[in-house]
């Protein structure tokens, strides 16, 4: 579904990511990990068109993407959160969600300023359906809060929400679990979970080994900017040259 | 939405008896001016307000309207009607071409830019002197005319300008609470997320330029069939900044804030004209207070002035019981 084809990032002089490869498949849920600066947010925000990449492919269900901006890439069916949520801070909570159903939906700005008949029926069917995703992650109660004024953890489960609601095929989530309690990342992994059993591919970074090893069909090891190695968790927790990359090497 | 529209004919009820209460004094002027300023003022805020982009050379679009009407009508005796929609149109599409480049700007550089095509503007004004009559200013404009009827009064101008600016805030409120007005919001507060929930941001950047301008093209056209007589200093640097703090003084993002904004900083100096030379002092004293104070502007601060005063006075009576 995802593949990405000799991707290397070069800043400056720095080489944050050298011709990594891997693929994702549909339908599943697939973990990148790998110690502190191994480039796996490097790698998303290449995936996910805020950079451009030095080099490589990004190819998504058959299509090359590489270069497209990001608001194209949100009606192509992929979308993604932040590893430090960025929530629409001014707007309510619902107003978040609302604005995830932008690529779906397309009063112009004239019929927006005259309430033109379909203007109005648009707009009623993105509330209706922002309610129901803000039910699907359980923060309805809260639709009509200031998305500033949200608990860490609910911010997370609005921008969640929120790339629902733009009825994506992908979604990628940069470190999902960074800054949740234990109950709450348990409740993450059920979203994540039923995330995926609606048929959309998850792809996450996170930190969280439990989590990770808890729900990811596959996983992709990163370290210092090239891919270390990829296979099912029980692999990955089995693979020595993981563990060395995480816990240093002896030699 | 029901208390959209409540708010909506209160302000048009609002707007309909004023003149009652000032016809035939010089205040019946004034107001509308008020009325100018608003359009002006509403036209920012979109831009400032709502999608977070900011310019200092707003007065040059205000200036093409006006000058832009003056020339077809007085030059070329065209129909005022006419000249207003087509200069509007010009003006639209010109900002829409200058948009692409300038709003790839942010911040500070983005003030810059808009800074110098203001300036640029200006100087045309100034010193193309065979078409708009240079520094000794462009006289003679007729007045609007609808049927029979000429707007030729204090009163009836009112009623003019002043429709204009119900049925641009009508449709400025709407645009707000609707999809692109959130898209708006959503660049303002974060744009990469903006752009990755599919908000084309650079487009929409351009499209509300282009309807901000617009509005003020129809403010300039108005005025100068208002004052049948234009000059450069109207359209300066100094109005932009003018304009700048009717917005935030009256509220950043609230439309009827821009309507506050407008009638402050208009009325103000005329209250103040007993003070002399001073006016200016306690001018800039009382817009330091009032940023201190109502950061959030006079739509948000008056409503929590009055909470605290009713708190005060409530704390109080308790403390008589």
């Amino acid at each position: 579904m995802l593949e990405l084809k000799g991707i290397t990032q070069i800043f400056g002089g720095v080489t944050a990511l050298k011709d990594v490869s891997f693929s994702v498949n549909q339908g599943e849920i697939t973990g990148v990990i790998g110690p502190n600066g191994a480039g796996k947010t490097t790698l998303f925000n290449i995936a996910t068109g805020i950079y451009s990449q030095t080099s490589g492919q990004v190819i998504f269900e058959g299509r090359d993407i590489s270069g497209l901006p990001a608001e194209r890439l949100a009606r192509l069916g992929m979308v993604r959160t932040f590893q430090n949520i960025e929530l629409f801070g001014k707007m309510t909570v619902l107003e978040n969600v609302m604005v995830g159903l932008h690529s779906r939906s397309s009063s112009g700005l004239f019929a927006c300023s005259f309430k033109m008949p379909w203007a109005v029926r648009e707009e009623q069917r993105i509330r209706d359906e922002a309610h129901q995703w803000l039910q699907f992650v359980g923060i309805d109660d809260l639709a009509q809060l200031e998305a500033n004024n949200l608990p860490f953890g609910r911010g997370r489960l609005l921008e969640i929400a929120r790339a629902m609601a733009c009825n994506p095929r992908m979604i990628l989530m940069d470190e999902p679990a960074a800054g949740l309690n234990s109950q709450e990342t348990l409740g993450l992994a059920e979203l994540i979970r039923r995330i995926r059993d609606r048929g959309i591919t998850v792809v996450l970074v996170e930190h969280d080994m439990e989590l990770v090893m808890d729900i990811c069909d596959r996983i992709v090891v990163l370290n210092l900017g090239q891919k270390l190695t990829e296979g099912t968790p029980r692999e990955i927790q089995d693979n020595p040259e993981v563990i060395a990359a995480y816990l240093g090497d002896d030699d | 939405m029901k208390r959209e529209l409540i708010k909506f004919m209160l302000f048009a009820l609002c707007v309909l008896v004023a003149p009652l209460f000032f016809s035939g004094s010089y205040l019946m002027n004034v107001l509308v001016f008020v009325g100018i300023h608003t359009l002006l003022a509403v036209a920012l805020n979109l831009l400032l307000g709502y999608a977070g982009q900011i310019s200092l050379g707003h007065a040059a679009f205000f200036g093409l309207g006006a000058y832009g009407s003056g020339i077809l009508t007085t030059t070329f005796s065209w129909n005022p009607w006419l000249a207003m929609v087509t200069v509007a149109v010009i003006v639209a599409t010109m900002a829409f071409a200058i948009g692409f480049p300038i709003l790839k700007l942010k911040g500070h550089y983005l003030a810059m830019a808009t800074l110098g095509l203001g300036i640029i503007i200006f100087i045309v004004f100034n010193e193309w002197v065979d078409v708009t009559g240079g520094p000794s200013g462009f006289p003679g404009i007729p007045n609007l005319e609808l049927g029979t009827l000429v707007f030729d009064s204090d009163l009836k101008n009112y009623y003019l300008v002043w429709s204009f600016v119900l049925g641009c805030v009508l449709l400025s409120v709407n645009l707000a609470n609707s999809r692109i007005g959130r898209a708006f919001r959503a660049i303002h507060d974060a744009e990469t997320a903006a752009r990755v929930m599919g908000v084309n941001a650079r487009l929409l950047k351009v499209q509300v330029f282009a309807l901000s301008a617009m509005i003020c093209a129809i403010a300039g056209s108005l005025y100068a069939h208002v004052m049948t007589f234009i000059a450069p200093p109207s359209f300066g640097f100094n109005i932009s900044v003018e304009l700048l703090t009717m917005v935030v003084i009256g509220g950043l993002g609230s439309i009827y804030g821009s309507f506050l904004g407008a009638l402050l900083l208009t009325m103000l100096p005329e209250f103040l004209r007993f003070m002399h030379d001073y006016d200016i002092v306690f001018y800039g004293g009382l817009l330091m207070v009032m940023t201190i104070f109502m950061p959030g502007g006079l739509v948000r601060g008056i409503p929590e002035l009055f909470r605290k005063l009713a708190g005060l006075k409530k704390g109080k009576g308790d403390a008589h019981a």
